[in-house]
């Protein structure tokens, strides 16, 4: 492994020296060529913020139209774009990365590592992103604008649009081309390089949650990829494989796509789910309860994850009997993902509990992230899906699974961390500003999306009959908070990095996994240069 | 009957949760109509059912977590016990909501069995998605032959904030669908150029309408009275403008209603060989256009490009009439030009053409005649 630990291009290491960047290039070129993982994780995570306020911009156009009934502000056309670009952007360019970023400071540190197995391929699997972050965001400027077909970019729509479609094609590659060695990385690293004694059974969860998640990514991406090329083909090069009059069916598309987007969910939902099993137990000061039942459960989700894909097409007219399959394997799922949530209600049975704001947002998160699996199970049951089937409620199901789950468990995560990454502390004050505004706000915008849903309002369309109007504006008022909330955790980060006070040793009590017990904080730029010793 | 007033307490109940929330529940629409189908009433306590289960969890769950919240503060003093595992807990709750869903997922079973069971229709209307309209041919039953296109009717004032919005704002359209009170429907559906989907809240029925097949769904809607819905698959621009309006009437009415559709079919079916004057071919073409054109190519002929051009000063507008012709016949491969050789008669399309020759700054003074687009369909 010495060919991993030469992160800068020459050999000689001067051991327990903290300083980041003395041997090796400075200023931009330092990031542009670095391999180390901390470095490369802070450029995912600032990455995935600068998405977050890019497609969280769109989501305020969106939410600007719909304040009234009428059209104010956009054209129709321009607001199919938003919906597409927010959906494509937040999930690929946000929270991914965000746990890309996370997976790549954390996972060598929480396994006794010195870096990434993979430390140049990890530099390229990070650049590759802002060309596709750049490719996605110029789409608006080619004639026709930014493909306006939604997220799941459904064929025979696609066929219509104009070169904007080709650049999104291109960006879902790059972006899968991304994932894919991210994940062969993140894979590797954890399978080869734990330190002696670092059983897979002793790993933090958040380890194994990633080496889960890895394997959807290797999985699925390639099957992603594989419908934007058909995409593709149809568009420009006469093949029919979506379009019936040349033998092909429309409806495949869409089989193609849910089998990587429904796993998707769960890769998003995996890493959220291991940050929040390390927040919960450090801020309970009590060990993980169920540690192996939880670990049993991620790889059950996961498998199910494979076998549910066409719930999300009850409407497509499949054959009854496909149907029930789909209806009952997605109402399995809620059993290991109930398990979870029990899990982490028992870890702070009788434990001595703080409420830091790491512990809050994780509280959020398991709040919130339990009604959207509520939501998630009135949606699962076919005949209630028939009736909210493309209504509001699923745009307020998924929210509550991406914004108070994922986005949730990130925000905690990055407090949780903030210190070790930067040897500061942040706010406290401030931090429970963000979170509590976050909530109220969150709330405002999706909670009421579920009433939207019920009475009927369709989602994706810019105009509304008046009997939506009162929701819409509550919902359109909360979006606004809560975009502007997001602002004061760029503050509170900023104000850390530049005049925090000093990060103790252990700021968290409770917290006991390697980054904390074996490593000085700030974390120094190369991890374990020799393996650290497990007891 | 016992199981509407079960439904109709459940329903009160709820409104009264919500209404203890926010104060204004009876003025909004906040939940779940009862709907006027069997199916939509039983899908209807299904979810009172679910949600009932699934609040009594999440209190059970919360309650847990609040306690713990309050109780098991460092700030209180209390110790971290070191518990971190316990078979017997865990397989319980492993189990038993393995249970509880087996008997969610039972009435689902049925229901949807049900739902999906369109054998033995009185009644079978083709629904076509066009971008963005719908067209209903009655094939099968009372009505049948009878065929029609159903557009929005909201005007474009409304939708721009220059007229007041009316009650039906978006939710309405010149030709309702008509259906009678008690009978099953079956709807095929279907699309002429991307994905679609009908359906109508009331009814508990959406089905996507699928280019180049077709799928099926039934109602027989209880009560009569008008039902508004919407198409709910993104479709393009004008997704969010192509409503679905159902009108049930009784019986009777419905018998007099496709008397007078055939009446009026009669009447206004055209001459397929009359010979037109220039006039009287460009005042109609202007109704086809407003109804089938202006949306994209708007009213002034100038487009929107580069989705959708102009045909102000365009080529073909000013080109030979027979490629004129085969455009609007056959629709342009790859874009959001639909072919309309299906949807609108030869004279129609003679006098859309027409009309376009002759309008805004074309003055090719082309009269094309019904015959010159007949000759034209292969
Ligand atoms: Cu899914
Ligand atoms: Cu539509």
């Amino acid at each position: 492994m010495s060919a991993v630990l030469d992160t800068h291009g020459h050999g000689d290491h001067e051991h327990g020296d903290h300083d980041h960047h003395g041997h090796g290039p400075t200023g931009l070129m330092r990031w542009i060529t670095t391999t180390n993982h901390k470095d490369i994780g802070t450029m995912y995570l600032w990455f995935s913020f600068i998405m977050f306020l890019v497609g969280g911009v769109m989501a305020l156009v969106i939410r600007a139209e719909l304040f009234q009934p009428g059209l104010q502000l956009v054209q129709p056309e321009f607001f199919n774009q938003m919906t597409t670009m927010h959906g494509l952007i937040m999930v690929f360019g946000a929270i991914m990365p965000a746990f890309v970023g996370f997976a790549n400071w954390l996972i060598p540190m929480q396994i006794g590592a010195p870096d990434m197995a993979f430390a140049r391929m990890n530099n390229w699997s990070f650049w590759i992103l802002p060309f596709a972050g750049a490719l996605l965001v110029l789409s608006f400027f080619t004639p026709g604008g930014a493909p306006g077909v939604g997220w799941t970019l459904y064929a025979p729509l696609t066929i219509q649009m104009g070169m904007g479609m080709d650049l999104t094609i291109f960006a879902v590659h790059l972006l899968g081309m991304s994932s894919i060695m991210g994940s062969i990385n993140i894979v590797t690293t954890i399978l080869n390089m734990r330190a002696p004694g670092m059983t897979l059974m002793r790993m933090p969860l958040f380890c194994w949650t990633w080496l889960i998640t890895g394997y959807l990514l290797i999985a699925t991406m390639p099957v992603l990829a594989g419908a934007v090329t058909m995409t593709l083909t149809d568009r420009h090069f006469g093949t029919s494989f979506f379009n019936a009059a040349g033998g092909g069916d429309p409806v495949l598309y869409q089989h193609i796509f849910w089998f990587f987007g429904h796993p998707e969910v769960y890769i998003i939902a995996l890493p959220a789910f291991g940050v929040i099993s390390q927040v919960i137990p450090a801020f309970s000061r009590k060990p993980l309860f169920g540690y192996a039942s939880m670990v049993y459960a991620t790889s059950a989700i996961a498998i199910l994850s494979f076998i549910v894909w066409a719930h999300h097409m009850y409407v497509t007219g499949l054959p009854i009997g496909t149907q029930l399959f789909f209806m009952y394997a997605t109402i399995l799922i809620a059993v290991p993902t109930g398990v979870k949530v029990f899990n982490w209600v028992a870890t702070m049975w009788q434990g001595s509990l703080t409420f830091e704001t790491p512990m809050l947002f994780a509280l959020g998160f398991l709040f919130l992230f339990t009604l959207g699996g509520f939501s998630g199970l009135v949606l699962a049951l076919a005949p209630v899906d028939i009736q909210l089937q493309e209504t509001y409620y699923v745009v307020a199901h998924f929210h509550y699974v991406m914004v108070a789950g994922a986005l949730f468990s990130a925000f905690s995560g990055v407090y949780f961390w903030l210190p070790k990454w930067t040897g500061k502390m942040y706010d406290e004050t401030l931090g429970k500003w963000h979170f509590w505004l976050s909530m109220i706000f969150f709330n405002m915008i999706f909670f009421v999306q579920h009433f939207l849903g019920l009475a009927g309002m369709p989602r994706r369309i810019p105009d509304y009959n008046l009997m939506f109007e009162t929701w819409n504006k509550i919902s359109s008022i909360g979006a606004f908070g809560f975009g502007l909330t997001q602002l004061l955790l760029l503050y509170i980060v900023l104000k850390t990095i530049r005049s925090g006070e000093k990060a103790p040793q252990m700021p968290w009590e409770g917290a006991d996994s390697l980054e904390w017990t074996h490593l000085p904080t700030p974390a120094p730029h190369h991890s374990f240069e020799t393996p650290p010793v497990l007891k | 009957m016992a199981s509407k007033s079960r439904i109709h307490a459940a329903r009160w109940a709820m409104a009264a949760l919500l209404a203890l929330i926010s104060g204004t529940a009876a003025a909004l629409e906040w939940y779940m109509p009862v709907g006027v189908t069997r199916l939509t009433q039983e899908v209807y306590t299904l979810h009172n059912y679910v949600m009932i289960l699934v609040i009594v969890i999440f209190v059970g769950v919360f309650a847990a977590m609040f306690y713990s919240v309050f109780a098991h503060r460092k700030s209180k003093g209390h110790k971290a016990a070191q518990f971190h595992e316990n078979t017997t807990v865990e397989v319980i709750w492993t189990v038993v909501p393995f249970i509880i869903l087996i008997f969610v997922a039972w009435p689902a079973t049925k229901s949807l069995v049900a739902m999906r069971d369109t054998s033995n229709p009185d009644i079978t209307i083709k629904a076509t998605g066009y971008q963005w309209k719908w067209g209903y041919d009655y094939i099968k039953g009372d009505g049948e032959g009878i065929s029609f296109l159903s557009v929005l009717a909201t005007p474009r004032e409304q939708i721009e904030g220059t007229a007041e919005k009316g009650e039906h704002y978006l939710l309405e359209v010149d030709n309702p669908l008509v259906v009678p009170v008690g009978k099953k429907v079956r709807i095929l559906t279907t699309a002429a150029d991307v994905i679609h989907s009908w359906g109508v809240p009331a009814f508990g029925v959406k089905q996507d309408a699928i280019p180049g097949f077709i799928r099926d769904t039934w109602f027989r809607a209880e009560k009569t009275g008008t039902y508004r819905g919407q198409c709910v698959e993104l479709c393009g621009k004008d997704h969010g403008f192509m409503p679905i309006v159902v009108q049930v009437l009784g019986q009777e009415e419905y018998a007099q209603w496709t008397a007078d559709q055939k009446k009026k079919a009669a009447a206004a079916a055209d001459d397929p060989n009359k010979v037109w004057t220039m006039d009287d071919m460009k005042a109609r073409g202007q109704k086809v256009y407003e109804s089938n054109c202006v949306a994209c190519h708007q009213a002034n002929g100038k487009g929107a490009p580069p989705a959708f051009p102009p045909l102000d000063g365009s080529k073909i507008a000013n080109g030979p009439k027979e490629a004129h012709i085969d455009i609007v016949l056959n629709g342009k491969a790859n874009t959001s030009m639909a072919a309309f050789g299906k949807q609108l008669s030869d004279t129609e399309i003679a006098a859309v053409v027409t009309y376009e020759r002759n309008a805004w700054g074309n003055h090719t003074g082309t009269l094309v005649q019904p015959a010159d687009v007949k000759a034209r369909r292969k």
